[in-house]
């Protein structure tokens, strides 16, 4: 056997870890505040808003690929904003793998946020408003803090729920190299022209960083103690 | 609660007792260029079979090559390339010659614009973003794509254009939803009744690439299937070569 990667499969390593590292800092960006305000609301909406946030993990992914390659498309709604401002149609593209990868991967780190913050005692915020900080303070100060462990859990999990994705990629990714081709992607092709070498060290690969990544995770935070 | 177990074991029991239990079953898996004209055949030979299930399956040849290597529960392959059948006759997975039953053609096919002119030195021009073909990796169309690209000498000008669907119905689909201009699809794909009302296509003269030269063999698992054999000599038979003729396959046995 020759050297166990590729350059192609290299390529595609380094695309999947750009992928999930841009969709995580996205999605911590855009999961917090929808995590702040599930976990705080007495809102009518916070069910159907919940609701909406969990949806990517009952739909099958083909769904989720389904309505972003029309609605990216051309004719779609998307498709005519994303003209109109001069980017271009999205399908086939990284920005478009990053958008579809967000939604896709949006309660795995939307769902352990609203936990972190929901267990934060409602104390500990009165005291910080009795001392006179003001609402954004109170909430870097006293509840970022105390979610710490909130956000470790929903980076790691947003991070590698995206290193997992394969049946969006597939439908709106269109197996660019450099652009959409990732590991998950690389693997299938690898099986399907029966480079079964190939195939196994990509594979084993994933195994690896998805057991040491979930180990850092559970050592590094571990459940049910220090609350 | 009760309720809800008392409709799972009807569920199950319809679905037990339902079953026709000695009713011939045939599972084709088949290249993704015969999606309408093997749907249309097998409309005609449940017609003359009507105790027999048929069940087809389209994907990309390759992939079903794998699969039928690890035990895939398929009577019959049929590949649009007649080598993938041939390495599994030689490793002992076939229970019948490999029999060639069609060469395809590739076209340029594009619903947003006139397609019938289309030369593949055309695909270089800046109004084309995005052309989608077959992964070549393992889809024969691509395979066959690429190397008109390469013999056109516009391989290098497109390459970075090129958008790869798993199989060449998926590539017609890229192409089909607008995400890609112009797609190198099967001629049987562009002459089906779906994507021939969509649009235009220009067939890629045949002496750029390799034939697709076809062929489909029953797997040993079907041995002892008669409906395997029926079907076999039904896709030789004058009713199925007319559906054939019909989506732009050349016969075997016939001269262009």
């Amino acid at each position: 056997m020759e050297s166990a990667f590729s350059t192609a499969d290299l390529s595609a390593i380094w695309l999947t870890f750009k992928l999930a590292a841009v969709v995580t800092a996205i999605l911590l960006l855009v999961g917090t505040p929808i995590a702040w305000w599930l976990a705080r609301t007495r809102s009518w909406w916070k069910g159907p808003v919940g609701a909406v946030v969990a949806l990517p993990i009952v739909l099958p992914p083909t769904v989720i690929g389904f309505y972003l390659l029309v609605a990216m498309g051309p004719s779609g709604s998307i498709g005519h904003f994303t003209q109109a401002l001069g980017i271009g149609l999205l399908p086939f593209t990284f920005a478009g793998l990053v958008i579809a990868s967000v939604l896709y991967s949006l309660p795995f780190v939307v769902q352990p946020l609203q936990n972190a913050f929901e267990a934060i005692p409602e104390r500990a915020l009165e005291t910080a408003a009795t001392l006179r900080a003001s609402a954004l303070d109170t909430f870097f100060s006293v509840a970022l803090p105390l979610a710490k462990p909130g956000f470790l859990t929903a980076s790691v999990l947003g991070f590698a729920h995206t290193v997992g994705e394969f049946g969006v990629v597939l439908m709106i990714g269109g197996n660019i190299p450099d652009k959409t081709r990732v590991v998950s992607v690389q693997i299938y092709d690898h099986v399907e022209a029966m480079e079964y070498a190939s195939a196994h060290w990509l594979s084993a690969g994933m195994v690896v960083f998805a057991f040491v990544v979930l180990l850092a995770l559970y050592t590094l935070n571990p459940t049910g103690k220090r609350k | 609660m009760k309720l809800l177990f008392r409709l799972f074991s009807f569920i199950l029991l319809v679905g037990l007792f339902s079953r026709p239990v000695l009713a011939e079953t045939l599972t084709i898996a088949a290249a993704a260029d015969l999606k309408f004209a093997l749907d249309e055949i097998v409309v005609l030979f449940s017609k003359t079979h009507p105790s027999g299930q048929v069940e087809t399956i389209y994907g990309s040849s390759g992939k079903f090559q794998t699969q039928i290597r690890q035990g895939a529960p398929f009577d019959l392959y049929f590949s649009a390339d007649i080598a993938y059948p041939r390495a599994l006759k030689e490793e002992g997975f076939a229970a019948s010659e490999v029999q060639p039953y069609a060469v395809g053609r590739i076209v340029l096919w594009s619903p947003s614009r006139d397609a019938v002119k289309m030369t593949l030195a055309d695909l270089a021009d800046s109004s084309i973003q995005k052309i989608a073909i077959a992964n070549p990796k393992h889809a024969p169309y691509g395979k066959r794509a690429e190397e008109a690209l390469k013999a056109a000498g516009v391989w290098w000008k497109v390459e970075a254009k090129l958008i790869y669907g798993e199989n060449v119905a998926q590539a017609a689909q890229f192409v089909q939803t607008g995400n890609a201009q112009v797609g190198i699809v099967a001629l049987s794909l562009a002459l089906s009744p779906e994507l021939a009302k969509q649009g235009s296509y220009a067939l890629i003269p045949d002496k750029l690439h390799q034939p697709l030269e076809q062929g489909f063999i029953i797997t040993r698992r079907a041995a002892a299937n008669p409906l395997a054999q029926e079907f076999a000599s039904f896709i030789a038979g004058k009713e199925a070569r007319t559906v054939m003729a019909r989506y732009g396959f050349v016969l075997p046995g016939e001269v262009k």
